[in-house]
């Protein structure tokens, strides 16, 4: 199902295993490897609708896989730009592609300080190894 | 919780292979290996096989042990004849249901009837066994430390055992003992996935070989995941789910393995309740648009609450959510439309007939 065990340098990275990819003010999330892979075969997300607000830390939307549900936090606040539909249809892109067609939104960054608060790859490497 | 989890002889096998290992029951099993859709699409279209060792075996001895088993489960056990195999509830005095069983009558073994009981209820239906022996001459014995338990299910399993065995595979809801891959099994033509297969009591000493033959035999491992999906698509029960104590087996479907004129213990709770009917009855349901319906979620019948989702998952071979539940008997027919209540959104679904997946489909 999915590809090699991997964490993108450049991405940053929250300790509920969520990825954000900064592009300015604006960014994009999804679910890393590690969640990815704890979850199993990912049957089910339902995007949030676009102009949603999201908050850093909390949950904005679900994955499913067969057997589980798993709330996705967000790792850093602002509004819904866009969602990815192509996911919602075909929810193992989140599985087989989690840093690329796997994305989740895309979100105009209310507060981008707190981009400072992420982790980077080598740090979330060791969060996941204790 | 800090009891120690059970193993069973194939444990080791299990970590080679790359499985994900959960509690369950009091047992550490695999819950995946590869991926639960693989393995579910393995079992729905070639074979696959799964450890079971944690189900327990209670055997029946003595002249009376067909008298015994006849008061303790629900079915005819007078019909069980030598090699068979019989489907029955255990039932409390108030028609409750303890346990779902399968009893065999096996030929050439050092027991008259064996009994499989579910790995949670394994000790309690032991004692329920020995409460009810009393007067009997019978003997019950813990028969779990004797056996593993390997179910080989899919449309070519048959085959891949028939390939390793001594002589010809029991047909159907029939048992024969033969050797497997070189050790002397129980080989039963049951199963929990709705696919033509076997399952195998061996013992635990002999585990890993007979394991081992079959994936030899491009038998794929799959685990607990898959065994749920597979079993909700047929809509077989889960026991600790769909039915336990406080559902006796008219609401729960299972009138059909109930002969009350036996006189089993339960058996008047039972009569009255098929005699009078039941306020809930268990039904099976599809999500006809999005969402996954999980266990616990409400049943909304025209917006108001009709009912209690009992066991729900993504089908892969349906590629939609599904489920059961006990609904309002007045609201159980097939076609009725409902929706489910999952985690605040509500999703539209429909009862639908028993089996929701099946093969001409």
């Amino acid at each position: 199902m999915a590809t090699e065990e991997s964490y993108p340098e450049d991405l940053r990275y929250h300790p509920e295993h969520d990825w954000a990819r900064i592009e300015g003010e604006e960014a994009t999330f999804g679910i890393t490897w590690f969640a990815q892979d704890s979850l199993g075969d990912v049957v089910f997300f339902d995007p949030p609708e676009v102009g949603a607000t999201v908050r850093k830390d909390e949950p904005y939307t679900e994955v499913e896989s067969v057997k589980a549900v798993s709330d996705v936090v967000a790792p850093l606040s602002g509004e819904v730009l866009a969602v990815n539909e192509a996911a919602g249809t075909n929810p193992e892109l989140i599985n087989t592609d989690p840093y690329g067609e796997g994305w989740l939104v895309k979100v105009r960054l209310s507060d981008p300080a707190e981009v400072d608060t992420l982790l980077a790859a080598a740090a979330y490497k060791d969060l996941i190894a204790d | 919780m800090t009891e120690e989890l059970r193993r069973t002889p194939l444990h080791d096998e299990h970590l080679a292979a790359g499985a994900r290992l959960v509690p369950f029951a009091g047992w550490e099993m695999p819950v995946q290996y590869e991926g639960l859709a693989a393995e579910h699409d393995a079992v729905r279209g070639r074979a696959g096989m799964f450890d079971v060792s944690h189900m327990g075996e209670i055997g029946a001895r003595g002249p009376d042990a067909a008298a015994f088993l006849q008061r303790a489960v629900s079915n005819d056990v007078a019909r069980l004849a030598a090699g068979g195999a019989q489907y029955s509830c255990l039932c409390a005095d108030d028609g409750g249901i303890l346990d779902d069983l399968f009893t065999y009558r096996p030929a050439g073994w050092d027991t008259d009837y064996l009994t499989v009981s579910n790995a949670a209820n394994h000790e309690s239906d032991l004692a329920r066994f020995r409460d009810l022996a009393a007067g009997f001459d019978v003997e019950v014995v813990d028969r779990a430390p004797d056996f593993a338990m390997i179910a080989v299910q899919g449309p070519a399993a048959r085959a891949v055992v028939a390939g390793l065995a001594s002589a010809e595979l029991p047909a159907r809801m029939r048992t024969a003992t033969l050797e497997v891959a070189g050790a002397r099994s129980l080989v039963c033509g049951t199963g929990y996935t709705g696919e033509d297969g076997v399952e195998l009591l061996v013992p635990p000493a002999d585990a890993v070989a007979v394991w081992r033959a079959l994936r030899e035999a491009d038998v794929v491992p799959c685990g607990l995941g898959a065994r749920d999906t597979l079993r909700l698509e047929v809509c077989f029960h889960l026991h600790g789910n769909d039915i336990g104590p406080d559902r006796n087996p008219i609401e729960a479907g299972l009138g059909w393995c109930c002969k009350e004129e036996t006189g089993f213990a339960g058996s008047e709770a039972v009569a009255a309740a098929r005699e009078q009917g039941t306020a809930e009855r268990l039904v099976a349901f599809a999500i006809t648009g999005r969402g996954i319906p999980r266990q616990g979620n409400a049943i909304l019948v025209g917006g108001e609450p009709a009912g209690t989702v009992t066991s729900g998952t993504f089908s892969p071979s349906l590629g939609i959510g599904i489920g059961m539940g006990y609904v309002r008997s007045d609201l159980a027919e097939p076609g009725t439309a409902i929706e489910i209540d999952v985690r605040g959104r509500r999703r539209e679904a429909e009862i639908r007939s028993k089996p929701l997946y099946a093969k001409s489909t």
